[in-house]
Parts: structure tokens; sequence; C-alpha cells
């Protein structure tokens, strides 16, 4: 048995232990961090990690690995002034106002120097106040707050996939800004809001819509309707000190009840109704083997990433709104007749546990009459500072039953929250409709967990589904890969933006790791494995919203306000690509040569000449120039081919405008068989 | 094949700018080419056109940066126009070589083989030479070093030892026929004989350490590196060379790159290493024009490639130029930045040796440490232990620079005195002032003062005075430098070029510099004393990299040794060498006669007089700008 | 800030001979893009970050490092208005309104025709001079509001 000693105490180490933090925490001590998280590349900036050996020396726990024999001291006199003094210059250059701050009591600065007694700051701020990036739906950036650990960049950069935020400068001007420190609402962010659960402090957070609910819910003239995702009610309660993994539903009901909704409802509902819709949708697909594979479409973050990365593969994406915009579609245009009121006075309001869900509530094309079909969207922690602005004792209240009608749902409705959910839920419908039987073996382990890609086989009768489960973008793009170049065959395919599904989700509340993430994802199934309906098919509910609304599924009725379509976002310095092809119009490829001889002739000049008298003319519509490698023809140099053509004309850069009245106009012409340009 | 050698050649001396490619490596005996070389051709005409040819009389310009800058240009355009004149174009040769190293005296001019030093050399002393000492054999007095023809008898070579410069100055650096003729490549010979093991025993053997001031054992850097087992490993030289006043590195690379390209090629066969960078400064566009042209020549004559010199080893090599970043001169921070990042450095562990490069096992050492090693294969390792001391072998490269009569690149054996390189060498103290201190290491470094001008330079001895050897920098300070601004200077330099990712180092030196400020415009407090060594303390012992843990150093070091001058600045707000401009003051003496040219000059019109009568400066106007005291030509205002 | 369209062609032109560019290659193609263009201009950021599959943010981040790489066009002839003690006693906040008049620029900035930044700079040392102004390393003394805007218009005037 190996050990090594801290403070005195022999602990066993099996090898296995990434770093010294690992074997502390057995110890039961939790070393000070700022820049590490276990989920994430070492970064070793901060330096409060820094534990001391016997001789003397001074080592980062974080990075070093232990080793048999390693004697050391986590708060030597050394060590425990080393802690302070850093905080005391992060300090120095922080903008504090704690007290109004909406991170306050979940910001690791702010602990840290409570606990570590630092009480006197000797040096004055350094930094000129920056104005708050407040251009994004979903999140607000407040760089007097960063203190540099680079956690958002590199989990947008290592688990997204994407980096939208990077370090800029060098030196005492460092900070974390997105590319050419534009505003994050015109960059590639998608709004998942996975920086800000990783963020220590309150650099990133969330978009506080707070305010515009109490005006809602004081305005006398609206009725306030609320909505609350699966996964907000095995999460609120830990904003309350409830163990992680509880069920906080009904209490949650009670709360909004109190704050004054006039009608609590459950997305679980909608889920259901997203179940059914985009299985037919997909058996459909499936029988044509056209559109396939087929990609979830209720994860807003997987929806922007899809419009501004791949619009290649929009088409496959499902046409079936998410959950929380069914809701609302239903909402505004069926359920405020029911309540006998127009839809304007209609205020509907979701609590989700996904940042993302802001920017989707503002879509142009999710609006009925005029009106958004969903007002505001309310995070989890949101939700919690309503409930404690309202000063109510959360555990004290007595838990209160959901609103009719869209307060019924299945577990298939609520497994969403997790990664795998969308697909089990899907599949437990097309079990049936495949088989045309009713089937009770739902279970789809195959397709849980927090594993990152997942893949299953279903085999239903004499189909076999082959289904592919994917949380975190950065594995999107490993999967989106593949299906672009054939490498593997799938049917199905669900993408959450957040690691573990929407469980993770950026309006959680923290700590939002995965070990915690983990044990939300355990509660809801635990939550459909005791529920009496499992399948969306069976909800009475669900059944009575086709009777009386939308007649069958993907009806001309359900699609109207149940589906949608998609954008092509990709972005090119701003400027947003319109999908009309000039296909009409062919371009005239002139390549020159630049190689060593012809360059130094001046084929490059010559380029430049041509490339010029294009603009001149107005027809850099019809041109396209390149530069290629030798054409082995140095003696006429400087060359130049145009099109497929294989003849190589020589031409001096001062014989540019000749050419290009004599030859290539006149070829221009005939490429596009037409007598004008 | 000799028709068709005359037919091309035909073609060659007609249109230069396309010559067959197959002519020119015959006539320089090169390998068989592969075929893409197009580009290539250029230089190996110039090759050709260049060579040395036997019975000429040599004339050697210096051709290093400084010299280039002091006008070499006009200097051989002079040459080659004089000599056109007297018709002696083929009877006499000019060579343009690499750093001569006695920048203070340059442009430099040498005569072969009669081996006569002429310094200082103008555009109009060209036909002179040519007429008296070419034509003549006569030696032009006012042209030497203080009547000495021989460079050797200099005092400013006569203590060098000049091993690894042993061809700068002296070669041209961009054939690399005269390094071949000169011993290039002789040790690669010696080494790809040996096995691996044996060759890192030998630079173990021969005490060679880190030259770029770590000092770490080479020999034994590489046997780490070799006993990490990879399929690919990497081999990188440190050229950034950012300490301010250092161009040791930059020398080497203008005056003979063969040496660095032996030493890279020994050692990547001794850690297994097939492919290696070269890291050199943006700002070194010679030193990266040499070293390209270096590595063409090298791979045209199978140095470098495939089956090196038929051993079965390959090597290549590439130039990777930095983009204006010291912290780059970090391993780590290098690695990051040829790997297309931010340069930051990265935790350690995992070192270098074991996962560096794209991940791979890599070893970084410097130019000089690697210009070291083709002396140790080609001589041995105990003749390279004959100069130094126990524990500091060979010699080491200093850039002499500063307060000191003849600035310089010098070589000298380890365990010379400081007092024998800025004395003897460097020629001493210029008239009328006193020696101080010298400055090792830039600004990771401290400062030496005056008691321990008898210390043996090497790398123990520095380090237990508290300064350090550092990469070769040696500035010479005056009297008339003022310590406390000197170390605000060099803090102000790191501050610049922190890369900014951890705290201690971002904000503490910032923090520090604040303190120095303050104490340089007469706002400092005794306590601040306190807090710079705090905070020193906490920098030192925390920051991520090199660059954090010795930015501290110039504060420590002039702190112990000068302590006396912070005390000055805080209490008696003086600033003892006269140098910080908030302490200095000018006042007109009573001997002033009136001239009103400094009341002319003020840029503040603080100075008020009548014409003939005694000047006044207002001080409360005035912003110390020292015009005054420049413009009078009687001596009468003064500066305390 | 020059409003003019980026013509790729030469980037375009420098991926197509060299093949097989990739992350690492990053430092050495912006490089080159400086070369090319004088600056790194957004537009092609963009396609390198297309062509080498490296996010803006990444790209941006390596460009603000180094200090050899420019973000922003600088004009032709660089006006450096010395702000130092001595200067600006002795009118340099003039001269820089004078110049930002003729101009219409702000200092800091470069005129839409990419012909002159302005920029103030702290003490050059040639306080005798005062006040001070360098265009492209040549330095002027003494100088007036009237003659740095004959300088300025002599340099216009040149350049029609």
């Amino acid at each position: 048995m190996d050990y090594i000693t801290i403070n005195n105490k022999n602990v066993p180490i099996t090898g296995e232990e990434k770093n010294l933090l690992e074997v502390i925490k057995k110890v039961g001590i939790e070393i000070p961090t700022f820049c590490y998280h276990s989920e994430l590349s070492v970064y070793g900036a901060c330096r409060m990690c820094l534990v001391e050996d016997d001789k003397g020396n001074l080592m980062t726990a974080c990075s070093t690995k232990p080793r048999p024999g390693m004697k050391i001291n986590t708060h030597s006199a050394k060590v425990i002034k080393i802690r302070k003094t850093i905080i005391e210059l992060l300090l120095a250059n922080y903008h504090q106002d704690c007290t109004t701050c909406g991170k306050s009591g979940h910001c690791k600065l702010q602990s840290l120097a409570n606990s570590l007694g630092v009480d006197k700051i000797r040096f004055k701020p350094r930094k000129e106040y920056e104005e708050l990036d407040r251009s994004s739906l979903a999140i607000v950036r407040n760089p007097n707050k960063c203190i540099l650990c680079g956690d958002c960049v590199r989990m947008c950069s290592e688990v997204q996939g994407i980096g939208a935020l990077g370090f800029v400068h060098r030196g005492p001007k460092v900070s974390v800004a997105p590319a050419l420190e534009k505003n994050i609402a015109d960059v590639e962010c998608v709004n998942c809001g996975q920086c800000v659960a990783v963020c220590p402090t309150g650099a990133i957070i969330v978009n506080d819509n707070t305010q515009d609910v109490w005006e809602a819910l004081n305005n006398p003239e609206k009725v306030v309707i609320a909505q609350i995702a699966p996964a907000v009610r095995v999460s609120i309660g830990e904003e309350f000190g409830v163990p992680e993994g509880e069920n906080s539903l009904y209490k949650s009901v009670a709360a909004l009840k109190l704050m004054g909704f006039d009608k609590v409802f459950d997305t679980a509902f909608t889920a259901d109704l997203t179940v059914v819709e985009e299985t037919y949708e997909f058996l459909e697909r499936l029988e044509k083997g056209e559109r396939l594979p087929q990609f979830t479409s209720c994860c807003p973050g997987w929806v922007t990433y899809a419009e501004k990365n791949c619009p290649d593969l929009l088409p496959n994406l499902s046409s079936c709104k998410s959950p929380q915009q069914m809701f609302g579609s239903l909402a505004k245009k069926y359920y405020a007749k029911e309540l006998g009121i127009t839809p304007d006075k209609l205020v509907v309001v979701s609590i989700m546990p996904c940042t993302a869900k802001k920017f989707e509530a503002k879509r142009e094309e999710f609006k009925t009459n005029g009106e958004y079909d969903v007002d505001f969207v309310l995070t989890t922690v949101e939700l919690a500072r309503m409930i404690k602005e309202m000063g109510i004792n959360f555990n004290e209240l007595e838990p209160e039953s959901l609103d009719m009608p869209f307060g019924f749902f299945t577990g298939a409705g609520v497994i969403f929250a997790s990664s795998g959910g969308v697909a089990e839920a899907a599949l437990r419908l097309a079990a049936e409709k495949i088989t045309g039987t009713t089937f009770d073996a739902i279970d789809f382990y195959d397709v849980r967990g927090l594993k990152g890609i997942k893949e299953a086989a279903i085999t239903i009768g004499e189909t076999t589904v082959k289904v592919a489960v994917v949380s975190g973008l950065g594995n999107a793009q490993k999967i989106i890969e593949k299906v672009r170049k054939n490498e593997v065959q799938y049917d199905l395919i669900e993408v959450m933006a957040c690691p573990g599904g929407c469980v993770g989700g950026g309006g959680q509340p923290v700590p939002n790791d995965m070990e915690t993430r983990k044990k939300r994802a355990e509660a809801i199934y635990k939550i459909d494995a005791t529920m009496p309906l499992k399948k969306s098919q069976d909800n009475p509910a669900i059944v009575e919203i086709y009777r009386k609304w939308l007649d069958q599924p993907n009806s001309e009725k359900a699609h109207h306000a149940l589906h949608t379509n998609y954008i092509h976002r990709k972005r090119i310095s701003g400027m947003e690509i319109s999908d009309e092809t000039t296909e009409n119009i062919k371009k005239l490829e002139v390549s020159i040569c630049v190689g060593t001889n012809c360059y130094l002739k001046g084929s490059y000049d010559l380029m430049q000449k041509l490339i010029a008298l294009a603009e001149e003319k107005n027809m850099t519509e019809l041109l396209e120039f390149k530069g290629t490698f030798c054409m082995e023809n140095c003696a006429h140099g400087p060359s130049v081919k145009i099109g497929i053509d294989n003849h190589k004309y020589g031409v001096q850069k001062d014989e540019a405008e000749v050419f290009f009245n004599d030859v290539i106009i006149p070829k221009i012409k005939s490429l596009n068989k037409t007598t004008s340009v | 094949m000799s028709k068709m050698v005359t037919k091309c050649d035909d073609k060659v001396i007609k249109n230069p700018k396309t010559p067959c490619l197959n002519f020119v490596h015959y006539a320089l005996g090169l390998k068989e080419l592969q075929g893409k070389e197009k580009e290539n051709a250029d230089y190996l005409l110039e090759v050709y056109r260049k060579r040395p040819k036997e019975g000429c009389t040599l004339v050697y310009l210096c051709k290093g940066t400084s010299c280039l800058s002091s006008g070499e240009a006009t200097l051989k355009d002079k040459f080659d126009e004089i000599l056109e004149k007297e018709n002696l174009t083929g009877k006499v040769q000019i060579m343009e070589t690499g750093c001569r190293g006695f920048c203070e005296m340059g442009p430099l001019v040498e005569i072969f083989p009669a081996k006569i030093f002429y310094c200082q050399v103008k555009p109009e002393d060209v036909e002179r030479i040519v007429k008296e000492t070419i034509l003549e054999g006569k030696i032009i007095d006012d042209l030497l070093f203080e009547g000495l023809a021989d460079p050797d008898e200099i005092p400013f070579y006569k203590k060098q030892v000049r091993r690894v410069l042993e061809n700068s100055g002296l070669i041209d650096a961009e054939n690399i026929n005269e390094a071949v003729a000169n011993n290039a490549y002789k040790g690669l010979q010696k080494a790809l004989e040996l096995r691996p093991e044996d060759v890192i025993n030998e630079v173990k053997k021969s005490g060679l350490r880190g030259r770029g001031g770590g000092g770490f054992p080479t020999g034994r850097k590489w046997e780490i590196t070799r006993a990490n087992k990879s399929d690919v490993k990497y081999l990188i030289c440190n050229a950034d060379e950012g300490d301010p006043g250092a161009f040791m590195d930059r020398s080497i690379l203008e005056s003979d790159p063969h040496k660095l390209i032996e030493g890279m090629i020994i050692a990547a066969y001794a850690i297994g290493a097939n492919y290696g960078y070269v890291y050199v400064r943006a700002e070194y566009p010679l030193a990266v024009q040499r070293l390209t042209l270096a590595i063409q020549q090298a791979k045209q004559a199978g140095l470098l490639g495939k089956n090196i010199l038929n051993s079965g080893f390959d090597f290549d090599l590439e130039i990777v130029q930095g983009a204006g970043a010291f912290v780059c001169g970090e391993e780590t921070a290098l690695i990051a930045s040829i790997e297309g990042k931010r340069g930051m450095p990265s935790v350690k562990p995992p070192y270098p040796a074991q996962k560096g490069l794209f991940g791979k096992p890599t070893n970084v050492n410097n130019v000089e440490t690697f210009a070291n090693v083709p002396l140790i294969l080609r001589n041995g390792a105990d003749w390279f232990k004959e100069v130094g001391t126990e524990n500091s072998t060979g010699t080491k490269i200093f850039a002499l620079t500063g307060k000191v009569k003849h600035t310089g690149l010098v070589e000298v054996p380890m365990g010379i005195t400081i007092r024998e390189i800025v004395f003897d060498i460097g020629g001493g103290m210029p008239e009328g002032k006193e020696f101080k201190a010298v400055q090792t290491g830039g600004p990771s470094g401290g400062c030496i003062p005056a008691e321990y001008l008898d210390l043996p330079i090497d790398y123990e001895s520095l380090k237990g005075i508290g300064a350090m050897m550092g990469s070769g920098g040696l500035v010479v300070l005056d009297n008339e430098t003022c310590m406390v601004n000197f170390a605000k200077f060099f803090l102000t330099f790191t501050q610049e070029e922190s890369c900014g990712k951890c705290i201690p180092c971002r904000e503490g030196t910032k923090r520090m510099l604040e303190i120095l400020e303050r104490i340089t415009k007469g706002q400092g407090e005794l306590e601040d004393i306190n807090r710079l060594e705090t905070l020193a303390t906490v920098i030192k012992s925390t920051s991520a990299c090199g660059l954090g843990m010795s930015a501290p150093n110039p504060v420590l070091s002039t702190l112990k040794y000068f302590k006396e001058e912070y005390l000055a600045h805080i209490e008696d707000k003086k600033c003892p060498a006269g140098s910080c401009k908030y302490f200095i003051s000018y006042h007109i003496l009573p001997t002033c006669r009136g001239c009103t040219l400094c009341a002319r000059v003020c840029p503040v019109n603080a100075i008020s007089g009548e014409r003939k009568q005694v000047h006044v400066i207002d001080q409360d106007k005035c912003i110390k700008c020292g015009q005054c005291y420049e413009k009078c030509p009687w001596n009468c205002i003064a500066k305390g | 800030m020059t409003t003019k369209r980026i013509d790729l062609t030469p980037i375009k032109n420098f991926f197509a001979e060299h093949p097989g560019l990739k992350r690492n290659n990053l430092i050495m193609i912006l490089q080159k893009v400086q070369e090319l263009y004088g600056y790194l201009p957004e537009e092609v950021i963009d396609f390198i970050s297309e062509e080498i599959k490296v996010p803006k943010a990444k790209i941006y981040g390596v460009a603000t490092f180094y200090s050899q790489f420019r973000l922003e066009p600088q004009g032709k002839y660089v006006i450096n208005i010395c702000n130092g003690t001595a200067c600006h006693v002795k009118g340099a906040p003039s001269l820089v309104d004078e110049v930002e008049g003729i101009l219409g620029i702000k200092s800091g900035q470069t005129t839409p025709d990419g012909l002159f930044t302005l920029e103030t700079v702290n003490c050059i040392g040639a306080c005798g001079l005062a006040p001070a102004v360098v265009i492209n390393d040549k330095i002027y003394g003494k100088v007036t509001p009237e003659k740095i805007a004959e300088l300025v218009n002599q340099l216009k005037a040149g350049e029609k």
C-alpha cells in the first residue's frame, strides 16, 4: 500500500488519483481553487491551490500527481500568507458590489475572501470600469468581475467545441472577450449558458427577467400562467438546502401560486405532445426513407448551433417546436379563448433550467397575432430568487397540485430533462406504432446515462431503429462529421447542447457539475418509474387536445400551431448570407501562374491588374481569379489559363487590359451564352 | 558531359536568373538534387560565385547587424569601385562575414593573409587601404586600434577564448563551403560513429550546462528526453533572445549558423528526434535570412534530411519566427507559440521532456548551448574541460554593454573575474566615470557591486551572491546610474511582457512597479521597502513560470546592495546618482554671464533675466528637461 | 477606419499555394496576412477561421498577444504629436486640434482614404524642440498650428 502524508496524516493512494486535490479531499479538506475545474483541462493560473512539502517546495495541488512518500502541508504559514495575498491582489481590481450582485451567496471569490479573513486591501483599483455586455438575451457579461480563471473559455472551447470566448491581449491588459471584442450576441454564441455554469464569480450570469415577471404579476389586467420544465423540479430544492434529487414540483406550484400566478401548468404535458408529433413525423420519414437521420429540435442551443454552423442539416431537423413553444402556442391560440380573454391579456411565463430558452422565446416566428407565444422565461435560479424576494419559506410550504388541462403528464414527458429522455420517450411511442400492439417493456436503458455519446440499435418487431444520443455540442460536432462522411447510419439523433441534458442547463443552481447532474438525472428516472402512465400516447389530456383543437397528429392545424422552420444564420463578418444562389450566372475561372519564374516576371502584378479591371468594369461576380502552381510555360510567362481550356497564354503585365478586353470578356460571353455582360 | 557543362555554363552566364539546376550542382560538387528546389537556384548560384579563390588577397568586412548599421554596405560599394578602378577585381576578394564582436569600433576591416585589423573604417579610408595596404603592404597607423595590427594582441581579443566564436567574423556565413573548410560537421561525423548513449555520455562528461541562463547540465537533460519512449520526439532551439541588451545568439546565427545546425543534428541524434525547430525572434531579419540559407545549403549537401552522411539517421529542421513576445523565451510558452497559440507557459509537470511540442517528448536548448556541442564531439570532453572551473566548464559568451569603453561581443573562460572582463577586455570605465556595478541576466537577473569585482564568474558563485549568469547580457553601470530607476526600468519591461495568466505575476509586479514609481517621484514611504520585499517573496515563490519568478530579482538585488539609494530617495528625497528627474533641480550659478541662451531654449519660459545679468530659474515652472543645462556654453548651470 | 471592401484573393492564393495549413501554422499565417494587407482585417480573420478550423476568438486572442500584429490599418503617414510635459505646455493640444480639424478624424484614428493616422505620444525626448511632431520617423520641431497645417496639406497635395 502506497502512502502520502498530508498534514501529518498518512493517506493511502491507489495511483489512479488525478492530482493532489483529490487525495487531500479524502482527508476532508477542500483546498481553495479558482481556475481548476475537474471536467476541464488544468490551467494552473490562480496559484491558490499551492501546498508546501517538507523541503519547503511549493507545488500546485491541481496539477501535481501524488507520489508515494510525499509529505504535504496544506495550510502552512507560508501557504496561508500566499493565498491571502493573492485574494488581496484580486480584490484590488475587482468591482465589489456583493450586496447587489446576482451571484452573491454563490460566488467563490466572496466565500474565499471571507473564509480566509482578508480584511485589508492595500492597493487601489488599477483598471477603468468597463461597460457590461448586455447584448445577449440569455447571459450578461461583466468584465469588471472577471478573475481571468479561464473556465468559461475552456468550457466553451473544449466541451462545447465552439470557442466563442477567448483570452485577449497580454499582461495587465488581459481580459476574456468574444472575437474582436464584439458583443457576445454578435458572434458564434448559441446561448447554452455552460459558461455561466462554470464561472466562479459574477462575471457571467444569467440575464435577469424577474422584474418583468413581477410587473406582469402585479398587473390586474393580465392573466399570468406558468409552465414548469421537468428539470426544474429536481433542482430548485438545492437553492433551499433540500438534498439533491428531491422532487420539489408541488412545493414550487404552491410558491408560484403565492406569488400570484393564476394557473400553474407543466411543460411535461407539452413534452408528451412533442413526443406524439415528432414520432409521427419520424415514422413517416422512416417509411419513406427520406430526410434521415432525423435530429431532435427541442433544444434551442442545438437549433441555433445548427443554424449557425451546419445549415446543410437543417432539412433533417424535426420541424416540431420545443415543448416550451408548443405550450405557448396552444396557450395563445386556443387557451386564451377558453379563458374568455384575448391573447394579449394572457402572459405565459416558463420556468426553465435553460438560458437558451430566453432566446427561443423571442424568435420572431414564435408569435400569435403579433404577441410572443412565450412572454418571459425564468431560469431555476431566477425563480428561487423571486421566492426569496417574497420572503417565502420554501421548505414550510404545503404542496399544491398543478392546474388542468395542461398539468397532466406521463413519465415519457418528464424524462425530457435528462439526456436520452427524448429518444426514449419517442421510442416508447414508436414501438407501439411499429408493432401495432401495446408494449410494456418500455425502459430503453441503452440511451440513459451521462455519457456524451450513446448509441443504441433498438429492434422493434421487424424494424431496427438506430438511435444516437448526444449531449454537449463538442460531441454533436463529432457525430455530425461522421454523418456527413457517411461513416455512420442513424435514424434518429437526439442532441442536447448541455452535457447530461437539461438537468445541466445554464440556468440551474450552482454547483452545476457532472456529479450534481447525475443526481438530478437519477431523480428524474425515479419519478418516471413511479408514474402510473409512462407513454405519451396514453395521456388522456393529450388525446383531448387533439379532439378539441388539433384533429390528429401532423394535421394541418397541428402543423400551424406546433411546427416551425429554420433560418440560415451562418455569418461572415456580421453579414448574413442569403440562401438565394446565383446559379444562373456562370463564373469564368482565370488561373495565373505564380511559380517562381512567372512571379519574377510579374505574374502577381498581372493578377492584381486583372482583378482591378474586373472591379472597374463591375464584373467581379462573373470572374474567379486563382493563383496556381508552375504551369511549366516559363519561357513565355507570365502564364494564364482560362477555364478548363489547357491553352496557356503568355501575358505581360502591361498587356493586362488588352488581354482582359480581347480574351477574357469574349470567354465570359460564350460561357454564359450571351452577347452582353 | 563536358559538352553539356559548356552549354550550360554559357546559359548561366548569359542569363543568371534562369540557371539550369544540374549545372550549378555539378559545379559545386554536391549531392543529386531531388528536383523541386527551383527557387534555390538563385541562392546556389550566388554561393558558387562567392567561393574564396586561391591566391587572392582577402578583405573581410564585418557584416554583423552593428557594422551593417554603421555603414558596411557603403564600404563594400566603395571597395568594389576602387578595386575595379585599380584593376584588382580578380586578385582581391571582398568577403562579407558575420559579427566579429568588436561592435564599438566598427565598421571593421581585416586583411588576409597579412592579418591586419582596421577599425572605425570610413568610406574615404578605402582608397588608402587599397593603395597602401593591399598594393604596397604598408600598415595605416590611424586605422589601427591603439597601434596594434594583429587582432590577437588587441586587449579586447587577447583575454578572450574564442571557441564557439572561432569562425565568427572570419568566414562568409552565407557559404557552407567556408564553414566546412573550417571544420564544420566534423563533430557530426564523429557523433554518428558513436551510439546515441555514448554521445550523451561525452556531453555529460564535458560538464556543459545550459547557456540560456538555467545552467542545467545539458547531457542530463538529453538523457531524460532520450529515456521517454515515443514514436516521435522533437528538438527545439530557443533563439528568442528576449533580454534587452543581449545579442549573443544573434551573432552566432549571423556569423556561423552551421555551428548551430551541426549542434542540433548531434543533439537530435542523441535524443532520438527526427524533426527540429529553431524559434527565432521576428526582430532578427538578418539572422533569419542567414540561417535559412544555411539550412538550405546543408540540405543540398545531404547534411539534413534523410540518411544523413549515410548513417541511417533522418533529421529535418524548420525555422519558426516569433511575433514579439519576451515570454516566449520560456520553454513551454515557446512550445505554445510553435503550436500557433498564445505564448502562455503551461503547467509543469509534465515537463517538455515528457510531454512537449504536440504532446511529444521535446528537448529545448539555447543557441549557445547547441553551438558548443560540435566542439565537444570534435575535440573531446577533456579538451572542453581544460577551460573553465570545476562546476562550470568551458566558455561563456557575453554581450558587454553599458558604460564601458569597449562594448561588443566577448567569449571568455568560465572563472574569469568581472574585473578582467570590464577593465581588461572592455577597456575600463570612460573618462571621469566610476564603476558602480554590473548587471547580468537582464530583467531576470541581479546586479554585482564593486566589492565582487574579483569574483570568478561561474554559475554557483553568482548564485551565491544573489545574482545569476543569465543568457549573457552584461551591462556595466557607473556612478551616474540610479539603481532604483534601473530596477524600475526592468520591472516596467517585465510588466509589459508578462503573459497575464497567473495572478502573482500579472497583479503583483504591477503593484511593485507602482511602489517604485512613487519612490522615484519623491512619494516613497519607509514602509515601501517592506512592501516591496513581501510582494517580491510571494511573486518569486508562486509565479507559474520563470518570468514571474525572476521578475522581482532586479529589485531584490538592488535592495540588497544599494539600499542606501532607496533610503535616500525615500527619506532624504534625493537621488544620489543625479538621475531621477523628480529630484533633479537646476540652478544658475552666480558666474552666469547673462547670454540669455538658456532662457531662449526653455520650453516653459521658466528662466528670467536681463541681458548681461545673472539669470534665474523659476523652480515651480521648471519641468527639468535639462535643455538649459545642455545649452549653456559657460557651465554656469548646476545640476543637483 | 477604412470602409473599403477587403479583397480576399491574396490570402486565398496563399492558402492555395500552401495546401495543408493547420492550426499550428496560425502565427506564420497571420504574419503573411500582415505582410499582404498591412494589418489583420476582420474578413481575413473570418476566412482563416474557416480554413484552419480555429474559432475566431482564438485567432483574435493570438493576434492581440503578440506585439507584431496590428488590427487596424495604419495610414501611409503616421503623425505622432508629442504630448510630453514640455510640448504640452508649449501648445501640443492646439496642434492636435488643428490636425483633427483638417483630417476629420480624432487622435488614434486613421482617415478613411488610408492616408493619415493621428496619434499622440508621451515624451520623445526632444524637449528643446517643443512642441515636437514626428511624421514617419522625421522629427519636426517648434511646430505651430500653421506649420502643421502646411505640412499636412502638403502631404495631401502630394497624394493627388
